[in-house]
């Protein structure tokens, strides 16, 4: 059960073995990769920053809490940090079960938990020139909105 | 005077202009040390927008800061 981070490629075969477990029939993976638009935007790549300290409790939190939750036997996460240019795989989760549908379940809520609560940060650079912080620049413009249309998060 | 560690993140540490800093200061609380802070640096991100972790655990923005302590204040997350 781990979460880390890495700045190099995510090594996809060397993770899938480490979930490998003769009592388990079902394995579930999620790969999210970096687009090239978002919200309207030609996006030419992306950097992510965490707060790694922080991060790995809670990332080791969020998996532990999916083990508890649909009962498999092994999962883990591996997220990047650094520059990452589009197709890039920039977070991987991979989960083992005796059956498929706690599978599929644990890996969801993994990724949504890890997008939603782990200190990560992107900024994305555009097509423009311009560049911005996800979930940050337009929130701080609409601070003092007492009804905001988005989310801040996820 | 306390003294307090604190690092920047993410657009925090664009608009503070440094990844971390100790300094002296009054303040009792985090919320107490943001607004200290938001007096000096032209944060956009309001309180309300921000978690704060104190030595790398997740806080109230009430609680006691201590001598020594190190506090992260925490923008919308957005990995994945």
């Amino acid at each position: 059960m781990t979460f880390q981070f890495t700045d190099k490629d995510i090594d996809i075969a060397a993770l899938r073995k480490e979930l490998a477990d003769p009592s388990c029939g079902g394995y579930c993976s999620f790969e999210g990769l970096v687009r090239n638009n978002n919200e309207g935007h030609n996006v030419t790549r992306l950097e992510y920053e965490a707060f790694t300290e922080l991060a790995v409790k809670e990332g080791h939190r969020v998996i532990d809490e999916a083990v508890a939750k649909f009962g498999i036997a092994r999962a883990a996460c591996v997220h990047r940090i650094g520059s990452l240019a589009i197709g890039d795989m920039a977070v991987w989760v991979g989960v083992s079960s005796g059956h498929r549908d706690e599978a599929f379940r644990a890996c969801r809520y993994i990724i949504d938990e890890v997008k939603h609560r782990v200190p990560i940060w992107k900024k994305e650079h555009y097509v423009s020139g311009d560049s911005g912080w996800v979930n940050c620049e337009r929130c701080a413009e609409h601070a003092h909105d007492p009804h905001p249309q988005h989310a801040h998060q996820g | 005077m306390k003294k307090i560690h604190v690092r920047y993140y993410a657009l925090l540490r664009e608009q503070a202009g440094k990844s971390e800093e100790s300094l002296a200061t009054e303040a009792g609380t985090p919320a107490a040390l943001f607004s200290e802070l938001h007096t000096r640096y032209p944060f956009t991100l309001s309180m309300q927008q921000l978690k704060v972790a104190i030595n790398a655990e997740f806080r109230d923005w009430q609680t006691q800061l201590k001598d020594g302590d190190s506090v992260v204040f925490i923008p919308p997350v957005a990995g994945g």
